[in-house]
């Protein structure tokens, strides 16, 4: 399953970072959430991949018995999703302002604030 | 307690701010009190620290490595300083500059969210939480940098967009993996744990990873692309406080990181950084010659001086840390006020373009002053702070023996006195030309000074005046920043005492 999912990772990484050098900016949106699930998807395999074992102490005891999937991960991921949900809303519609002002979608075309 | 203020005052007035939307007039007075407000907050934060030493507050009463610990060492408190001290200034010349429009969809409101998510990243003691409080600080600056959607903002807000979240997603990843090593994401913690682990290859590639996702957010030479493609887009009250507060966020988190979790590490990392640091100076200091337009030199500028900083870390002596310290509080000071004083130059002549600006040494000598004295402390003369922050740098680096960044760092203060010296001779020396037809004052469709009445028109002025002042005090009183500098460089180099305050949480 980790295999799997490294497979799966590595595959994201690299169509995201792919899609970032799109002269599309709408491809350049899609490459960044790549980019994110890529990370999130990372953080939860760090927290290994355990089924139906869920981390809560029996009692008389005073730790979990292993194997057990870390929860804080998981909890870390939920953050990171809410924060990249925001951001990539925020692009999507900066980028629709953009393509009203300039009328392109094309990068190479966005180019006159660079030096 | 006192860690919680620098965050807790501008959340609160950002959220006053918004219930009053329609009352500008509110607005811009919760803007100015909540920075006071916050100015006096991180002045007593200093004092404590510095009495003190370092101090922790464990939010929830959650022990140490557990729960999110804010902790401030002297590094961090004079960094919110700084950040208080900017914001307050820019506060102050938004008052009078910034335009009807941006005020009314929320500039004062935005600022403070900004001011929040930067003391925040300033103050936290875990890494996870470090990537919120970055994400909370971007997210305003988005906003702030597109906020009245020109067409110019919206191609720089693209590229700032995409690279910053770039680096947040490498940000990410570097938690993730060290998460998946040591298990804790506590930096006292992690710093503690990952000891037994430096010269793993994992933990390598982490640290590569950290130095790229903050490499992007200081503009470091081979990503600082972002930087001079925006920072010149937005107005001046905007772009003040970015040139101010947001590189230097990255060089921070360089700074903390590097010298908590990655200490020495072999000198392949401090190599690495020397070697980026010149060449950051380089290119900095070459792409401000090649412009002519005020705000796009002053941001390949910005670029050039993160080399200065990082280069004490680099370094990894005490008196390089020390001068790193010394150099970010001379620059937060100086950059900011030369970003106002061109939007004070925008204000006269209704342009930034060097070649339309002239004679403003004839017309407004007090600006050609405060101009002045900042340009000639970022070259680096003396007696003004520009000078100390440089020779302290350049002696670590003859102690250090590194001759190379050295002969570097001196070369391109001489380039950088060269662009100071273009802007002097444009802007300021030589005679205002009459010949030409557009962008003239008549360019700007409202004149925003003229709108506000009596005195609220000369404190953009003052504001920059104060900032001079600071300056110049800086200078004249460096051997007492010198001592604040080295004490938190002793603190850096010695991170036990950094553990050992946030492990009083412990159960």
């Amino acid at each position: 399953m980790e295999l799997l999912l490294a497979i799966v990772i590595g595959s994201l990484y690299a169509t995201g970072l792919y899609m970032l050098l799109r002269r599309s900016v709408v491809k350049l949106i899609i490459g960044l959430g790549l980019l994110a699930n890529g990370s999130n998807l990372l953080i939860f395999t760090m927290g290994r991949l355990v089924r139906a074992r869920p981390p809560i102490v029996p009692e008389g005891e005073s730790s979990v018995p292993p194997p057990f999937a870390d929860p804080l991960p998981q909890a870390l991921i939920l953050t990171a999703i809410v924060i990249s949900f925001g951001v990539l809303a925020f692009a999507l519609v900066l980028i629709h302002r953009a393509y009203q002002k300039v009328g392109t979608d094309d990068l190479d075309d966005l180019k006159t604030t660079d030096t | 307690m006192r860690l919680i203020f620098p965050i807790a005052i501008p959340l609160a007035t950002a959220i006053l701010g918004l219930f009053a939307w329609r009352w500008r007039t509110v607005q811009r007075g919760l803007g100015i009190a909540g920075a006071a407000a916050l100015l006096l907050a991180s002045l007593e934060l200093l004092k404590s620290v510095w009495q003190q030493g370092p101090q922790a507050t464990w939010v929830g009463n959650w022990p140490a490595p557990f729960g999110i610990t804010l902790i401030a060492d002297l590094l961090s408190a004079i960094m919110v300083v700084l950040a208080a001290v900017i914001g307050f200034a820019v506060a102050l010349y938004a008052l009078a500059h910034i335009d009807p429009a941006r005020e009314a969809f929320g500039y004062y409101p935005l600022l403070h969210i900004l001011l929040m998510g930067v003391c925040g990243a300033f103050l936290t003691g875990d890494l996870f939480n470090l990537y919120v409080w970055f994400e909370v600080m971007l997210m305003a600056s988005f906003v702030l940098l597109a906020l009245g959607g020109e067409r110019a903002q919206l191609e720089g807000a693209i590229k700032y967009v995409t690279l910053n979240l770039m680096a947040s997603a490498f940000f990410l990843t570097a938690i993730g993996l060290l998460y998946g090593v040591v298990g804790t994401l506590n930096m006292a913690d992690v710093a503690l744990k990952i000891r037994p682990l430096a010269s793993s290859g994992v933990t390598r590639s982490i640290a590569f990873l950290l130095l790229t996702a903050f490499g992007i957010k200081a503009a470091i030479f081979p990503l600082f692309f972002w930087l001079p493609a925006s920072y010149h887009t937005p107005p001046v009250a905007v772009s003040a406080v970015f040139a101010g507060l947001l590189t230097k966020v990255g060089v921070y988190a360089l700074l903390r990181v590097f010298t908590l979790i990655f200490p020495e590490d072999g000198h392949t990392i401090p190599t690495v950084i020397l070697a980026l640091s010149a060449l950051t100076m380089l290119t900095g200091a070459f792409g401000a010659i090649a412009q002519s337009e005020l705000r796009r030199i002053l941001s390949f500028l910005i670029v050039g001086h993160i080399g200065y900083m990082t280069m004490g870390l680099g370094l990894s002596t005490t008196a390089g840390l020390a001068g790193s310290i010394f150099y970010i509080i001379h620059h937060i000071v100086v950059k900011t006020n030369l970003f106002l004083v061109s939007g004070l130059t925008h204000a006269v002549h209704g342009s930034f373009d060097l070649s339309r600006l002239g004679g403003l040494y004839r017309t407004h000598p007090g600006l050609a002053v405060l101009f002045l004295i900042s340009a000639l402390s970022l070259a680096g003369l003396p007696p003004l702070s520009g000078f100390f922050a440089k020779l302290l740098l350049v002696r670590a680096g003859l102690h250090a023996g590194q001759w190379g960044i050295v002969a570097v760092a001196l070369g391109v203060s001489l380039l950088i006195l060269l662009s100071m010296m273009k802007i002097w001779a444009e802007a300021f020396w030589k005679p205002m030309r009459e010949d030409l037809p557009a962008g003239g004052s008549h360019a700007l469709p409202i004149s925003p000074v003229t709108e506000r009445i009596g005195m609220m028109s000369r404190l953009g002025f003052w504001s920059s005046a104060g900032l001079a002042i600071l300056t110049v005090m800086i200078g004249l009183g460096a051997d007492l920043v010198l001592a604040l500098a080295e004490a938190a460089a002793e603190q850096l180099r010695n991170p036990d005492l950094y553990i050992s305050t946030m492990q009083r949480g412990r159960p």
